[in-house]
This record gives C-alpha cells, sequence and structure tokens, in this order.
C-alpha cells in the first residue's frame, strides 16, 4: 500500500525533496512511524490527514525545524547535513501558526524575510511591492500587520513565504482562516508559480477540496503513510457511489440497513453512509425498507476525497485524531 | 561498521550518497550575517516605534531610583565622607535598567517562535547561533538605549556628564546587557513558558542584581554574603559603572581595576553568549 501509485522518478534525476525511514518519538508515543515519501521537482504533493495524524511534525521535519530521531531527508538525492541549511535556503515556508511580526507592516516584514535570503535591496523592495499587489494588499502595505484581519494576516504569510523566490514551497495548512475568494486566488497563484518557475510544493491539509488541486497525494493516519498516489487514484478506491442516510438514531438506522439488506452501513458526522455499485438502485430499497418518517433524507454522491480517506482509515478527515493512543 | 552476525548487504541509505552541495562557506557567513542584522534591527525598530516603551524606560527606573533613594537615604552611610545613598544607588540603577531591558527583550522570544517572525528566522538559511547574536544584539541596544536616557540624570545624582569615562560605560554596559541578553534566551528557550522564564528571572537573576553591589556595598562583617558578591559577575559591571561615572577609586567599586571589570565582564558575556547558542540547538516544539 505504500508503494506510490505514479511519479516515481527515473534513477538518473532524484526526486527533489525525498524523505526515508523518518521515525519521531515524542515521549513514549510515535508520532511518525517509518514514514517515506518523496516529491519530484514541479509536482504538488499534498499531505492528508487529520489534526494529530502527524502532518505538522513531518512538515517540520521537511522544513529543517526538527530533526528526526531516526531516518534521512534528502534534497536532489543528497542527504541533509545537520541543520540543514541548503535545504532551508531553498525553500520558502508558510507555517500552520503566523510568523509575521505584528509591530511590522506586512511590507516591512517582507523586506526582512527578503534580507534573511540575501535578496539584494532593490530586488527586494520590487518583489514585495509586486508580491504584496498580487494578493491584494497593496493599499494596506504600511499597515501593522496585528492590525490586519485573519485573511488578510495570512495573505501575507504567503507573499513573506514567496518574497526569495523559492524553489521548494511548504506550506502548513496555508489556507486556514482564508474565504473561498481567497482561497481561490492563493492556488491561482501557486499554480501560476509552479506553471512558470516549476516550483516544487509540499502542503499539508485536512481540506478535501483543497486537496484536489495536488498531484499526489500522502495520506497519514497515526505517523504512518497509508496511500501515496493521486487524488483520482485515491477516490477511486471507494468503489461505486456513496450512499448518504440522514436519520434522527443513525445507530438503528445503520444497524437495520446491515440486518434488512444485508449491506455494511457506516455511521458518520453527516448521517449513515453505505457504499453500492449502484447507488441510485440502491435508495429506493433503503427508502422501503423503512416505515415513513424514520428517514430524513437519502442521497446519493460520488465519493470525495473525505470518503476516500474515511474508507482507508475508518477515521473522519475533519476530525481530530485522539491524542491517547 | 558491520556488527558480527549483521547481513553484509543491509542498505544504509546514508553511507552510499555523497554529501550535498553545500551552501558556500562564505555564502554561509553571509547569510548568518545577514540573520543577525535583521533580528537586530527588528529589535530597535519595534523598540523606537512603541512610544509607552519609551517612557516606561525612562519612567520605571526614576521611580525606583527616586524612591527606593529617598527612603534609604536616611539610614545608609558610606563612610565618613562617603556619598548619600541616592549617588550610591544611581550606578547600581543603570545596570537594573539593563537587566529589565534583557528580561523583557528575551521574553518575547517565547511567543515569536512558536507565533511569530522567529519562525521565518528558524525556518530561513541562517543558522541558530546568528539567531542567538542577533537577538542578543538587538535586545542589548535596547537596553543600552534605555540606559542612555536614563544617564541623562547622571548630572542629579552628582554625576557630571564631562567627568563620564564614556568608552569604559558604554564596554561595561554593552558587555553585561550581552551577557543578560544571553542568560534570558537560554531560560526562554528552554523552559518555553512565560510563568517557567518569570519565576527563573525572579529567583535567579534579580538576586543577582540585589547582590551586585548595586543596594549596599560589599559588607565586612558578613564573609558568606562578601564572597557571593565577589563571585557574581554583575557586581564587576556595577563596579565598572561605578569607575565610569566617579574615577577609578569611586567609592563602592571593588577592590581592582576598571580593566579588570570589563575582562570580567566580557567573560560573562562570552558564557551568556555561549549558553544561548548551547540551548538554541534544542529543537523547538513543533
Amino acid at each position: 500500500m505504500n508503494e506510490p501509485a505514479r511519479g516515481r522518478s527515473p534513477a538518473s534525476s532524484p526526486p527533489r525533496l525525498s524523505v526515508e525511514g523518518l521515525v519521531v518519538r515524542r515521549g513514549p508515543r510515535e508520532v511518525l512511524r517509518e514514514v517515506s515519501l518523496f516529491v519530484n521537482r514541479g509536482e504538488i504533493l499534498g499531505l492528508l490527514g487529520p489534526n494529530g495524524a502527524g502532518k505538522s511534525t513531518l512538515f517540520s521535519i521537511l522544513s529543517g525545524l526538527i530533526p528526526a530521531a531516526s531516518g534521512v531527508v534528502r534534497l536532489d538525492g543528497h542527504a541533509l547535513e545537520r541543520g540543514a541549511r541548503d535545504l532551508r535556503a531553498a525553500s520558502g515556508i508558510v507555517f500552520q501558526s503566523s510568523a509575521l511580526d505584528g509591530k511590522l507592516s506586512a511590507e516591512e516584514n517582507l523586506r526582512l524575510a527578503a534580507a534573511l535570503h540575501l535578496v539584494p535591496r532593490s530586488e527586494a523592495r520590487e518583489r514585495t511591492l509586486s508580491l504584496l499587489e498580487r494578493v491584494g494588499l497593496a493599499p494596506r502595505a504600511k499597515e501593522p500587520v496585528e492590525r490586519l484581519s485573519g485573511g488578510l494576516r495570512r495573505r501575507v504569510e504567503l507573499a513573506r513565504a514567496l518574497v526569495h523566490d523559492p524553489s521548494i514551497l511548504l506550506m502548513d495548512e496555508p489556507t486556514t482562516g482564508l474565504d473561498a475568494a481567497s482561497v481561490k486566488d492563493f492556488w491561482a497563484e501557486v499554480l501560476s508559480r509552479r506553471r512558470e518557475k516549476g516550483t516544487t510544493v509540499v502542503l499539508s491539509t485536512h481540506r478535501p477540496e483543497e486537496a484536489e488541486h495536488c498531484d499526489r497525494l500522502a495520506v497519514l493516519f497515526s505517523g504512518r503513510i497509508v496511500a501515496d498516489e493521486s487524488p483520482q487514484a485515491l477516490r477511486e478506491r471507494v468503489q461505486g457511489d456513496v450512499v448518504v442516510v440522514e436519520a434522527e438514531a443513525p445507530e438503528q438506522v445503520a444497524a437495520e440497513i446491515g440486518r434488512r439488506l444485508g449491506l455494511k452501513a457506516h455511521l458518520r458526522d453527516d448521517g449513515v453512509h453505505v457504499e453500492h455499485e449502484r447507488g441510485h438502485a440502491l435508495v429506493p430499497r433503503i427508502v422501503e425498507a423503512f416505515p415513513p418518517g424514520r428517514l430524513k433524507a437519502v442521497s446519493v454522491r460520488r465519493p470525495t476525497l473525505a470518503d476516500a480517506y474515511l474508507f482507508l482509515t475508518g477515521a473522519s478527515l475533519e476530525a481530530e485524531e485522539g491524542r491517547a493512543v | 561498521m558491520t556488527a558480527p552476525g549483521t547481513a553484509v548487504d543491509t542498505f544504509d541509505p546514508r553511507a552510499s550518497v555523497a554529501r550535498a552541495p553545500r551552501v558556500s562557506f562564505t555564502r554561509a557567513l553571509a547569510l548568518d550575517l545577514a540573520t543577525a542584522v535583521v533580528l537586530w534591527r527588528r529589535d530597535l525598530v519595534r523598540f523606537f516605534r512603541q512610544p509607552s516603551r519609551l517612557i516606561g524606560a525612562l519612567g520605571q527606573p526614576i521611580i525606583f531610583w527616586v524612591v527606593i533613594g529617598s527612603g534609604m537615604s536616611g539610614t545608609f552611610h558610606y563612610g565618613p565622607a562617603g556619598p548619600g545613598y541616592l549617588a550610591y544607588f544611581y550606578p547600581g540603577v543603570v545596570i537594573m535598567v539593563v537587566l529589565f531591558a534583557a528580561i523583557f527583550t528575551t521574553l518575547s522570544v517565547i511567543e515569536d517562535r512558536h507565533r511569530g517572525f522567529l519562525q521565518t528566522v528558524l525556518a530561513g538559511p541562517g543558522s541558530r547561533t546568528a539567531l542567538v547574536f542577533g537577538k542578543a544584539l538587538g535586545s542589548a541596544s535596547v537596553a543600552l538605549s534605555q540606559a542612555a536616557l536614563f544617564l541623562a540624570l547622571a548630572p542629579a545624582a552628582g554625576f557630571p556628564l564631562g567627568a563620564v569615562r564614556w568608552p569604559l560605560l558604554f564596554a561595561s554596559l554593552a558587555l553585561v546587557a550581552l551577557a543578560l541578553a544571553g542568560l534570558g534566551f537560554a531560560v526562554a528557550w528552554v523552559v518555553d513558558s512565560p510563568q517557567g522564564y518569570h519565576a527563573v528571572q525572579m529567583t535567579l537573576f534579580v538576586p543577582l542584581w540585589i547582590v551586585s553591589g548595586a543596594m549596599f556595598p560589599v559588607p565586612a562583617d558578613r564573609p558568606v554574603l562578601a564572597s557571593i558578591m565577589r563571585a557574581n559577575p554583575v557586581s564587576y559591571g556595577v563596579s565598572a559603572v561605578r569607575r565610569a561615572l566617579a574615577g577609578e577609586g569611586a567609592p563602592g567599586a571593588l577592590p581592582g581595576s576598571a580593566a579588570r571589570d570589563v575582562f570580567v565582564c566580557l567573560a560573562f558575556a562570552a558564557f551568556g553568549l555561549a549558553l544561548a547558542a548551547l540551548a538554541s540547538r534544542r529543537a523547538p516544539r513543533p
């Protein structure tokens, strides 16, 4: 199951960034267990998993912030030295939490970030202005960042990560707190960078709609990679359709579907799920199996990435994975 | 490398691969320098942009100096022709300004590395040691700026500005500020909670100032306390400030020379910065 479905790079050109056998322990708990994955140049890799699955830890290792207890991180096939300076020099990073100075303006934050990467002064000024323009912040570029709304600050974060023109973009839950329009703009920017400059992108997310933008998804569950394939391949793991039954007493309804129709029903957040080859044919059978009034709604849909995640792990993507394992 | 009984063909990915093409040495040096300068600049910009901090930087030591100084002046006697308490206490308050500035500027490290600009620096191409130096330089510069504001009152304490040995004053204050910033950084990095940080500062660093000769001279009849005070590096900072303000034989200065005082301050700064650099190698909690 760990075998990537596609995208394996030929031996002549190693992946842009890869990790092998990463293990991270926190006390007795293994946060990451033998995690291996890679991302090729110009590829967008999504780390999919609920909070607590180990995404942020993996992300911290990929950004060179923490070392793993064991395992190796490679940049262009070369094992990284302690300190991971080469990786940090090549990467632009968007953290889950803020990495801005609230007392300084967006412009100052970007200029300082550019200075860290030795971007020449005039070039830094130009890039700062054009990036803030592109993320729609030009009018408020000189205000202290702490006065901006959460969504606007998030856009500054993206601009900050891009200001030194990184060839690798690492983003931990980058669109948290953004409205739908901003998410769209955000992805337009990321995709255009990839298209024009071949930027390699790794992002973690627990949002299925965001995962759809990725070329490949690595599904994390309890510190392991349980799947590594394209969004389409992942969705196709769920056979047929998903029939969602909403009812007052979903536990009983799930049990009765099992008993009366001989089908496997799963209790989920939004109702009882039944996976079936021909969902539309199943709907009337379910409706007729229950007296009027027992069911609130029965619907059929194509499986989503959230369904695929449920199918793979038995856990919901939106929920927090239990801290006590 | 092969342990007995281990299959020889076990693949060790680390062994077989060439080392990564490293960022060149000069480039690394330039990146570290840039990192330190960015953090230094940031602390100064932040300080001068917040008027409340400027006012607090001047108001708090004045209140301290005047209130404690006046309260103690009735009971304090420094020899037959010694200074009054306000004059005796003044150099101690200058060091206190530096101590408090170091405490407050390094406290911000805790929040800053989990939800602030330090994250950008940590993920940037500079080294952790460069981060420590930049932060310590920023903190020390803020401390010196605050001390400079307070030093404008030196004539009121009986130290005419024209008689001050400025290079000695600057060197000793800068070194003490760097030392305390380094220690503060190390505490902030390791303790990683504001409550714990304050607990350590109040039980360790503030008493260090109290037994530095800032508030009272080394007592001749209390040998234990006297040796603690002589072992305390901050005492040499206070002593150097006394000599800078009132000459080589300043009342309250430790026996010895200004050069010795500065040398101890230098060693103290080196120790503080080394400790901070060591602490910074610990990974931040993800």
